[in-house]
């Protein structure tokens, strides 16, 4: 029974990798860009949230209606003064930038709100730790499935978004070849603008539901850029349910991992991680090879 | 009515003049065929007019505007709406939703995505397909379906029957006579000199990105038209 519930715990939990992943997948698709910020981007939103719920009075419940506007006209910025600029000098300089940003973002939340932990479950109420008992003794948090939820409702809408809206489908298309919607008037730029934006609120959700599960400061970001990567990787980088499935990937070896070692938790979902790796770069090679070989047969039969 | 008012335009790529000071007009309603042999510089003058490539010099009005140095989102917005050498479809999208995609030029007219399908019937059954499985033919379809749901004033169209089995030209060329016949204003660029001739008011060869004979249709020959193409002669003198 208690492998049932860690594959269950392991299952909501990448309901939150998949959360996390979901905007670095997105941005990465849509303009070829590895925010490597992402996870700072995260932190600085779950701050923007426990600084409204701490010094204003304001539960994340309602904090959001200030939070995700706030970071989208970020995302605005971020795009028109340092992506779009960058971009121009090709695939790295953005990296490079993103990379530079994070410091920034990480020192200052550091010089903002020091190095103590923060969390918001104090704000969510019995939220944060009650739960369901599913069978006998197998409990489930509400949080994690909540999380879940949102996760799978997030990707489901943005694929909804991407599939059934204009500016999705132009969204897709600019994604594709951004010199050929100019001729459809279609403003490339106004699109990665709008891209970066959701991309943007995606991360502040992400940011919240971190905040709420567990605790974070100014240098948490790192590594949920690091789950989020994982995810996305496992998942096949671009791809929206690609990326729940690799969350989920992910959640159930760290979960299953824990289970085995106390340590196994973060060697299990990075050794997930490399073996997916290696398996897609190795299938690559040998669906190559066969191709060559099968090539090679016909024009000699 | 003038709808199309180039002047003295260059275009380079790089160090290679691809366009040398090329002049010409299209009024409204008319279908202007331009010709010329590989590297004369048609395709280069086409995503010129259409902003997909910015000129050195000279000047592109457009229904009395100067579009010179607009981008090109802001000519398809105007009206100027172009079908791209080798259709530049979104293959992962599928065909309605290439031909949605038309819609954000934001013009309003005659073109929706009903009266596409009506003009186009071969879309009727593939419009639910990716764009990247399908046949040369209906990818050309797809491509001036597209660029009719901008609702353009200007049509430019590039060598549409590259590529294209004869039948395929055949369709896409009946689809042509049907929009000239609505009144569009059409720009060719075509290889094919009878293809040109059949549809087009006007025909203008280039040369080296020049233009070396410019006429109506009506009154040029065959020949006058191919020793233009080859440069062959002397064809300086425009009709």
């Amino acid at each position: 029974m208690i492998w049932v519930e860690q594959i269950f715990q392991g299952i909501l939990l990448g309901g939150y990798y998949a959360l996390i992943a979901c905007g670095l997948s997105f941005m990465f698709s849509v303009m070829g860009l590895v925010n490597l910020a992402h996870g700072s981007f995260a932190m600085l939103a779950a701050f923007g949230f426990w600084a409204l719920a701490e010094y204003a009075g304001l539960p994340p419940t309602i904090g959001w209606t200030a939070v995700f506007p706030a970071m989208a006209l970020l995302g605005v910025a971020l795009q028109r003064l340092v992506l779009d600029r960058s971009a121009r000098s090709g695939f790295l300089i953005p990296v490079l930038a993103t990379f530079g940003l994070s410091i920034c973002i990480d020192n200052l939340l550091f010089q903002q709100f020091g190095a103590d932990t923060r969390s918001l479950a104090p704000f969510i109420g019995d939220l944060s730790y009650d739960s369901w008992e599913l069978a006998d003794g197998v409990f489930v948090g509400k949080l994690a499935v909540y999380i879940f939820l949102a996760a799978v409702g997030l990707l489901g809408g943005l694929q909804l978004f991407l599939s059934r809206t204009q500016l999705g489908r132009a969204i897709r298309a600019t994604a594709i070849d951004r010199d050929t919607v100019g001729l459809l008037g279609i403003d490339a730029n106004w699109i990665n603008i709008c891209a970066t934006a959701i991309a943007m609120v995606t991360v502040s959700i992400a940011g919240a539901a971190l905040g709420m599960r567990a605790t974070f400061d100014p240098y948490a970001g790192t590594p949920q850029l690091i789950f989020a990567f994982e995810a996305a990787v496992i998942g096949g980088t671009g791809s929206l349910w690609g990326t729940l499935l690799g969350g989920l990937t992910l959640g159930i070896a760290q979960s299953v991992g824990a289970q085995i070692s106390p340590q196994g938790f973060l060697i299990a979902g990075h050794a997930t991680f490399l073996v997916v790796l290696v398996a897609r770069t190795s299938l690559d090679r040998i669906a190559d090879v066969w191709r060559i070989f099968s090539f090679v047969r016909t024009k000699a039969s | 009515m003038t709808l199309l008012s180039v002047r003295e335009l260059e275009v380079r790529h790089g160090l290679l003049r691809a366009v040398r000071g090329v002049s010409f007009d299209v009024a409204q309603g008319e279908t202007v065929a331009f010709v010329g042999a590989n590297g004369a510089g048609k395709t280069t003058l086409l995503r010129a007019i259409a902003g997909a490539h910015l000129p050195q010099a000279g000047r592109i009005s457009f229904a009395g505007e100067d579009v010179t140095s607009a981008p090109s989102y802001r000519r398809a917005r105007a009206g100027i709406a172009l079908v791209p050498e080798g259709r530049r479809l979104f293959g992962e999208l599928s065909v309605t939703e290439n031909l949605l995609l038309g819609l954000s030029a934001g013009n309003r007219g005659a073109w929706n995505l009903d009266a596409v399908l009506e003009a186009l019937p071969q879309l009727q059954p593939i419009r639910h397909a990716l764009a990247r499985n399908l046949s040369g033919g209906q990818q050309q379809a797809v491509a001036i379906g597209r660029a009719l749901m901008t609702n353009p004033k200007l049509l430019l169209l590039d060598e549409i029957s590259l590529g294209l089995s004869p039948v395929a030209v055949d369709l896409v060329y009946a689809a042509i006579a049907k929009l000239i016949a609505a009144g569009t204003t059409i720009i060719l660029v075509e290889q094919k000199l009878d293809r040109a001739m059949s549809v087009a008011d006007r025909m203008i060869c280039m040369l080296e990105g020049s233009v070396v004979l410019e006429g109506k249709t009506s009154q040029l020959t065959r020949d006058q038209i191919t020793d233009a193409y080859f440069g062959l002669g002397q064809v300086g003198a425009h009709s």
